[in-house]
């Protein structure tokens, strides 16, 4: 058994994962209306299938030692994140409203997720930061949620699934990109239902593990979406982070793009510079699961390569991913591998540089 | 001695009328009064408009007798076959027998192109070999048509599969097709195209060709993600499987990121034998077009390394517009031993082509 590395002093955590205890806990925060159908109608929880409770890698050994689920106590994410040396956590909370047909009850459920998050986790710790959650299904809806938040010194991204309807660069979604841009606030895109769609992109795996292995290829469509309809060319002050999703891919997408983009560009004329300049200086990722190589002599050869093909540090943000348990060796081994200077600029700077929101605060 | 093999070339069939005198009373009955009915909202074309009519085809392909790109032999032979001294091609005949809905239909059609295959094509060129159409979304009825054209002809070197397909190819309902592959020592070839009525990401449709060709490596992970984690590979032990025209620069980062997941989640696999990248670097085979170009061309040295050099395999995708030339595909020189066993060896090894 691996053990949790413990992060270094003064990191920034960018993806960590409250749990909501129990359904009960949002209803102070919902409508008597919605309150009342969760509990007529049998809504026992809308935790997602995603991360099965009782599969390895949804929570360490550790994080299961509270009363609730892994991740629903903040003083238990206080005590195993923030206490061992995160100066800032980063709070995706993955309570699933996305897969919710109906407009309304979505929506609702959204608001008092975040309502939740203020309450319970903002305030209770000024170390924590969150992201809104928003039902992307509806853009209209997840827009009025934004702006809700827009300004609140606690919020500091918009969450947005990866198992989407229909691909999160499609003009439909551009009321959320630039609800987040007007924010001054990152779309951070983490696997996870949003839509109906097979979490594959050949049907439904019959394995989770298979499953989650497919959950960095839908980030990859999505990549490919964001940068072929031109989202960043529309929104060039927007930044998107990818979560959990793996970054070894990172190269070989934006080989296969540019090849692509020099053939067939005249189909997508607003894209004006080679698709990996446009990743570079718009995408983020977070660094769990880094996805590397396993074995000390090739890491030492693919680091450096890797590094100069996707142009520079400033791309990685450090993640512990809490509670998900992960083989962190390959991540390990990047920060061995990286200067003083480039581990401090995963580690923190390049959160400052990702999240005006955190910026501005710690300025302030 | 061999000096070039061509693992992708594409053959197509003119019209439905050249399939007609392989197709027996009852389908050509059905040819006249209904047709292809595929999963595509369209009678014809595709749902991504290709970059060029034919298929997506190069604009100097087309015969100058009339036809299809990839309909005539005779220029085919001046086009791609003697101009770049390939000694042996294999065929992937695109038609779309495996996309339709009635599925014996389909399999009669599969059949027809298989027979039409080898009277046009492999009696007629020593240097052609060819995969065998099947419709594997009806696996007992491709697993049928693999016996029977591989009885057929010595010529038939694999069995034709696409990576889009209605549910991942490692599950059950497709293990009668490994069966009567491994059976007839034909590697299963899974092939660039889109077949199903379903979104080709988990993300849903995307609008542009561009995503759809872009996201065509997406697919092929998934499927040989399901191919290796379903067992396929155990179950069938001397199964051979070929990635064709889907890329190969995701195969490191895909392995390693299989074998973290194998470390922690295991437990819900333990059938397998091995590190799921062992099974991709001993039993998978990948074709080189269209290959993924890294910013530095040395670089494409480095990958070929990781990915390994025994897993190559050249080919041309004649005569579609994203064509490699034989000559030009590298961005930088390969060290001769392993250009020689892209160009050759892996082919000739993994295919038993020498026979």
């Amino acid at each position: 058994m691996t053990p949790q590395a413990a992060p270094a002093a003064g990191t920034i955590d960018c993806d960590v994962h409250n749990a909501v205890p129990d359904i009960a806990e949002l209803f102070p925060f919902l409508p008597d209306r919605w309150r009342d159908y969760c509990v007529e109608h049998g809504v026992t929880s809308l935790a997602p299938a995603s991360y099965p409770s009782k599969v390895p890698l949804s929570a360490t050994p550790e994080s299961r030692g509270g009363p609730g689920p892994a991740g629903s106590d903040p003083d238990l994410v206080r005590a195993q994140v923030l206490d061992r040396g995160a100066d800032l956590a980063i709070l995706n909370c993955l309570y699933a409203v996305q897969p919710i047909h109906n407009e309304d009850w979505a929506a609702a459920m959204a608001s008092a997720l975040n309502d939740w998050q203020a309450q319970r986790w903002l305030a209770a710790d000024p170390r924590f930061r969150a992201s809104i959650v928003v039902a992307q299904q509806f853009p209209q809806r997840a827009v009025a949620e934004i702006e809700r938040f827009a300004g609140h010194p606690g919020f500091v991204q918009v969450l947005l699934l990866a198992g989407s309807q229909a691909p999160l660069g499609t003009r439909a979604h551009w009321p959320i990109h630039a609800a987040a841009a007007r924010a001054g606030l990152p779309v951070g895109i983490h696997p996870g239902v949003a839509g109906g769609n097979p979490p594959s992109p050949v049907g439904w795996p019959s394995t989770y593990i298979e499953e989650y292995a497919g959950a960095t290829l839908a980030m990859q469509s999505q990549l490919t979406s964001l940068v072929c309809e031109g989202v960043f060319a529309r929104f060039p002050e927007l930044t998107v982070v990818l979560l959990e999703s793996g970054v070894t891919w990172l190269p070989s997408l934006m080989w296969r793009l540019d090849k692509n983009w020099k053939g067939l560009r005249r189909e997508i004329p607003w894209v004006g510079d080679a698709p990996s300049a446009v990743i570079r200086r718009h995408v983020r990722l977070a660094t769990a699961p880094f996805d590397g190589p396993h074995d000390a002599a090739t890491a030492r050869r693919f680091l450096p390569r890797f590094l100069d093909q996707i142009g520079s540090v400033d791309m990685l943000l450090h993640a512990s991913d809490h509670p998900h348990w992960h083989h962190r060796d390959p991540e390990q081994a990047l920060l061995g591998f990286l200067s003083a200077d480039e581990r401090r600029k995963v580690l923190r700077d390049n959160a400052l540089a990702t999240y005006p929101a955190i910026r501005e605060r710690a300025a302030a | 001695m061999t000096r070039l093999v061509d693992c992708d070339v594409h053959n197509a069939v003119p019209d439905d009328a050249a399939l007609r005198p392989y197709l027996p009373a009852r389908w050509l009955d059905h040819m006249d009064h209904v047709g292809s009915r595929t999963f595509s909202p369209y009678e014809a074309g595709f749902v991504y408009p290709k970059v060029s009519p034919g298929g997506g085809a190069r604009t100097d392909a087309w015969p100058p007798g009339g036809g299809l790109p990839g309909s005539d032999l005779d220029f085919m032979r001046e086009q791609l076959l003697d101009r770049y001294d390939i000694d042996l091609a294999i065929l992937n005949c695109l038609y779309r027998a495996a996309e339709q809905r009635n599925e014996d239909y389909g399999a009669a059609l599969a059949t027809a192109v298989n027979q039409w295959q080898v009277e046009h094509w492999l009696d007629r060129d020593p240097r052609l070999r060819a995969s065998i159409s099947v419709t594997f979304e009806s696996p007992e009825l491709a697993a049928a048509e693999i016996r029977r054209a591989a009885a057929s002809h010595r010529g038939f070197v694999q069995v034709l599969l696409f990576p889009r397909t209605l549910a991942p190819l490692g599950r059950r309902r497709y293990w009668p097709i490994y069966d009567a592959a491994q059976e007839c020592g034909l590697p299963v070839g899974i092939h660039f195209a889109s077949t199903t009525g379903a979104p080709i990401t988990s993300a849903g449709w995307p609008s542009f060709y561009i995503e759809d060709h872009t996201s065509m490596s997406v697919a092929f992970q998934a499927q040989v993600t399901s191919l290796i984690l379903d067992g396929v590979l155990d179950r069938f032990p001397r199964l051979k499987v070929v990635l064709i025209e889907g890329g190969f620069a995701w195969v490191p980062p895909l392995m390693w990121r299989l074998d973290g997941l194998y470390h922690r989640l295991g437990a819900e696999v333990p059938d397998l034998a091995r590190l799921p990248s062992e099974y991709l670097r001993d039993r998978v085979r990948i074709t080189t077009q269209p290959m993924e170009e890294p910013e530095r061309p040395g670089d494409l040295l480095e990958l070929i390394e990781e990915v390994g050099q025994h897993i190559l395999m050249f080919s041309t995708d004649y005569p579609h517009w994203d064509f490699d030339h034989p000559k030009r595909a590298f961005q930088t020189k390969l060290p001769p031993d392993v250009h020689d066993r892209i160009m050759r060896g892996n082919a000739l090894d993994y295919y038993d082509l020498g026979a």
